[in-house]
């Protein structure tokens, strides 16, 4: 049977692509969970129901990558999947309740009449709010480290509740709702414009503190993080990702002011990577944190290699036609006058 | 009393419940993409608009059900993880791919084309928005295809070898995928959704016809339902008593329980009634057919029959379950043959569409395809039982290490959550059928204005409430 097991880094490479399939997810998702997260905030009906339409098209297509990314890490790193999922079960399960939902109130809040359309409206806010949180904690959680012994997980039912994964909750909250804030900026004009800048501007602070907390917890918690970051010449090399990210928040509270429409929401988008990447590079080379690499993760190589095969026919494709939809539905989205 | 909460048990039960919710959305969107297709080329072709008008109709019934399905789906792919972690985690290299594919092959795909065919109406052509329809019908059967592979691999495992701690590692890809009970599975299983899918239909119609509402959309929803029930239905039993056989061959002990056998025998009758007791083993009050059974599995009337009794009391499924639903999904499958009878004779008669006892007849039986699907679903799986992977892996070893308490609050919260979201569904599926295929405003996927309306202006021109 074929394996690229000789010529190429199998377990490498999946990392990235799986991370690439969380990050997507987490940007694309994650502006849709922030429109739901402002939802009930809004000035007017009208501008809930511009905001729900300016993401109608495209929730379904944004969950699928959770969908990859952990279907991904099932069939990559099974080992992986088999200990994070039990040791994070409530956060994960809470999740799914949210997603269910806030997914079905798209549908549902469109038939609804009269008061019963609130009931929707608040299924999409809370279901939005409870997944954005539990996938804070979720992340508080592995950050944390997990406790194994030998192939499963072995701590308690609730190793992941502490103050930091709060903290991590209320901060991705509050980051998927900078997101939708400056999609809504994007997509819309007029009051629902006005009204998603201010949000936009407000919340802006709360994720520059957030993110600050978040990288001197990290390095305080865990010693090996503090050698990574601040011994030198690390210092040195990895200086550009910090000052990046202050040039960004700067940059998107200048554009809010100036009344730009794309650039804060791209910025924003900016913002998330390299948060991403401050992770990433935190925690590399584990999968669980501080107990399994990619390496003791990995799959058997036969199934990476035919997944990979899998991988770079069908996701160019499926990139293309996700670009299209995007494409097809650009512009503000309905306004009065048309109808 | 909380600590003795079985956990194997308990995650059974949320697998079973969770998974037979999502099943019945599958069933239905199959079955209603390809309909949907059907129905949008006819439009094209002839330029009718009663059939855009049942496409308006039936394809906002569609969003609703597929939203339903995405959701319930979503919880599935992650209960492997978080229910059956030790399953997962031997299983991953070969079941894992298979998803994965699921995913970059199907999942995109509907999702994606699906807010095209929802919201694209006039923002595409109208070929590209046929193209939509077809390319989110064949997702779903794409869809189809990797889970059952999936599945199937799972009833009649190989390809494979045992490593080091239990894992399984692939060998043969082709193997695995094409493994011997998933061609049947496949066929048995489309053609399942589709006929759910046609009794709807049929029902829904015969609904209308029996109130004289929408009377020509009507005589197509049946006309069309009719078709599938003619020619599909039978074609179910030839398939249904084709993968009998290939699960006699590779689940032996399967079909024992199915047909309430106990003793190894040549000329075995067949049990059409009964209650297979596992204390006694034996099958009480049993109605018989003579030879039946023997005739069927072995196509030979003094063909010898395994009975239960070959294997060992720990291998064995639980009787009762595999027996009943088997009846009721086989007896199902025969009033579906029937209703295709009924319907020959009375369109010969000219009488298909104005006899009111058939009206009646395809009313009762709307729901009838959800039932036989489960019922189906619950011969395979708890059939299998106590395997998780036949003769491989077995479901009390595979659970996680999650206790039983947390599960069996999670299993409540589930529960509730699905009642509540899954009844909403339905009462908005009952009210879009009340509505019917008439062509008025519309709050959303309206195709025929350039963008969805707001809700908002609908409802200060209904009268309704407004901020
Ligand atoms: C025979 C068909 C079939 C079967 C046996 C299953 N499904 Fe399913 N599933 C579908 C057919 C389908 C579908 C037709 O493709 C759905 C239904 C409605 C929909 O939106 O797509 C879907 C949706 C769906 C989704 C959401 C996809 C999205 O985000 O768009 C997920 C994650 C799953 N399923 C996962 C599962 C898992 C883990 C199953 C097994 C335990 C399973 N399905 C059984
Ligand atoms: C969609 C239709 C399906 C239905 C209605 C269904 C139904 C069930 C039921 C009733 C059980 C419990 C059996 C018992 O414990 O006695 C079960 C178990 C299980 N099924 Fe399925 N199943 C379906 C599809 C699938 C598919 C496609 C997979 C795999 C990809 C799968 C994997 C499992 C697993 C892992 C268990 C748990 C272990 C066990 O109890 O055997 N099922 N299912
Ligand atoms: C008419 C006679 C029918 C026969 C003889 C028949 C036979 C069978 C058999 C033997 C199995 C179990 C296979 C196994 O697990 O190894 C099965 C499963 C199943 N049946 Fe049927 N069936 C019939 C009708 C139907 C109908 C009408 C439906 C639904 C509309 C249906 C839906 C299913 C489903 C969903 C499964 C589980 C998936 C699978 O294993 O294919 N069946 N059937």
């Amino acid at each position: 049977m074929f394996s690229f097991e000789s010529f190429l880094n199998l377990p490498l490479l999946w990392f990235v692509i799986i991370a690439t399939a969380v990050i997507l997810y987490v940007l694309l998702d994650g502006f849709d969970l922030g429109v739901g997260i402002l939802f009930p905030f809004a000035p007017s009906d009208q501008c809930r129901d511009r905001m729900m339409n300016s993401i109608a098209p495209f929730w379904d297509g944004n969950e699928t990558w959770l969908v990859l990314g952990g279907g991904g890490l099932f069939a990559a790193f099974p080992l992986a999947y088999a200990v994070v999922m039990p040791a994070l079960y409530f956060p994960v399960i809470l999740m799914l309740l949210g997603l269910i939902f806030r997914g079905v109130a798209f549908e549902f809040r469109y038939k609804a009449t009269g008061k019963s359309r609130r009931l929707w409206d608040y299924s999409f806010h809370f279901g939005s709010l409870v997944a954005a949180f539990m996938q804070g904690m979720f992340l508080g959680g592995l950050v944390q480290g997990i406790k194994v012994d030998g192939r499963s997980f072995a701590g308690g039912a609730f190793d992941w509740l502490n103050a930091f994964s709060v903290m991590t909750g209320f901060a991705l909250v509050c980051g998927y709702a900078l997101l939708g804030a400056t999609w809504v900026v994007m997509k819309t004009d007029g009051t629902t414009q006005d009204w998603a800048r201010k949000c936009a501007s407000y919340v802006l602070f709360y994720v520059a503190l957030f993110m600050a907390l978040v990288s001197l917890w990290m390095p305080l918690m865990n010693a090996d993080v503090k050698t990574l970051w601040f011994s030198s010449p690390n210092i040195f090399l990895l200086l550009p990702v910090p000052l990046l990210t202050v040039a960004m928040f700067v940059t998107i509270w200048r554009d809010l002011r100036k009344q730009r429409e794309y650039r804060p929401f791209l910025l924003s988008v900016g913002l998330f990577l390299m948060g991403y990447i401050g992770l990433g590079i935190s925690l590399w080379p584990y999968v669980v944190p501080f107990e399994i690499t990619i390496w003791q993760a990995a799959a058997a190589p036969e199934s990476q290699s035919l997944m990979l095969v899998g991988t770079i026919l069908m996701l160019p494709l499926v990139l293309g036609y996700t670009v299209y939809c995007y494409y097809l539905f650009r512009g503000k989205v309905s306004h009065e006058s048309t109808y | 009393m909380l600590e003795s909460l079985d956990p194997v048990l308990l995650a059974r039960i949320q697998f079973a419940f969770t998974v037979s919710f999502h099943i019945m959305f599958p069933a239905f969107t199959i079955g209603l993409a390809s309909w949907l297709a059907v129905v949008e080329w006819r439009w094209l072709k002839t330029g009718n608009d009663i059939y855009q008008e049942i496409y308006r109709m039936w394809v906002k019934i569609f969003a609703v059900t597929f939203g339903m399905g995405v959701v319930s789906g979503v919880v599935l792919s992650f209960q492997f993880g978080t229910n059956w972690s030790v399953f997962s985690d031997r299983i991953g290299s070969i079941v894992g791919p298979l998803l994965g594919f699921e995913v970059l092959t199907a999942f995109f795909l509907e999702a994606s084309f699906l807010g095209v065919m929802l919201f694209g109406w006039n923002r595409v052509s109208r070929k590209m928005h046929f193209a939509s329809t077809l390319i989110v019908a064949g997702g779903t059967l794409v869809s189809a295809f990797w889970i059952l592979s999936v599945n199937s691999w799972m009833q009649t495992p190989q390809g494979f070898r045992v490593g080091d701690h239990g894992l399984l590692y692939p060998t043969q890809w082709l193997q695995i995928i094409f493994n011997p009970s998933f061609p049947y599975r496949f066929m048995h299983m489309v053609t399942a959704a589709y006929l759910t899918t046609a009794l709807i239909v049929a029902g829904i119609g015969a609904y209308y016809l029996w109130r004289k509402l929408h009377v020509s959309h009507a005589r197509v929803m049946l006309g069309m339902a009719m078709i599938m029930a003619v020619f599909v239905a039978p074609f179910q039993l030839v398939l249904g008593d084709l993968h009998g056989l290939n699960t006699l061959k590779h689940q032996p002990a399967k079909v024992s329980a199915m047909e309430g056998i106990w003793e190894t025998e040549r000329g075995a009758a067949l049990k059409l009634f009964g209650w297979p007791d596992q204390e006694e083993e034996k099958t009480k009050y049993a109605i018989e057919i003579p030879k039946l059974s023997s005739l069927i599995l072995t196509h030979d009337l003094n063909g010898e029959v395994k009975g239960l009794k070959e294997w060992s009391k720990d291998e064995r499924p639980p009787v009762v379950w595999v027996f009943w639903s088997f009846r009721i999904m086989v007896g199902i499958g025969l009033l579906m043959i029937l209703t295709g009878v009924f319907a020959v004779v009375l369109f010969f008669r000219k009488r298909l569409f104005d006899t009111r006892w058939f009206q009646f007849w395809c009313m009762t039986l709307t729901p009838a395809g959800f039932i036989a699907v489960i019922a189906g679903w619950c011969v395979t799986e708890i059939g299998r039982q106590p395997y998780v992977v036949q003769g491989v892996i077995r479901t009390a070893e595979s659970v996680s290490p999650v206790a039983g308490q947390h599960i069996a609050l999670s299993l409540l919260a589930f529960i509730v959550t699905y009642l509540f979201v899954f009844g909403a569904g339905s009462y908005y599926i009952l009210r879009l059928i009340a509505k019917g295929p008439t062509p008025e405003v519309e709050a959303y996927g309206d195709h025929g204005v350039d963008e969805p309306p707001l809700v908002t202006d609908l409802v200060s021109e209904t009268g309704g409430e407004d901020v």
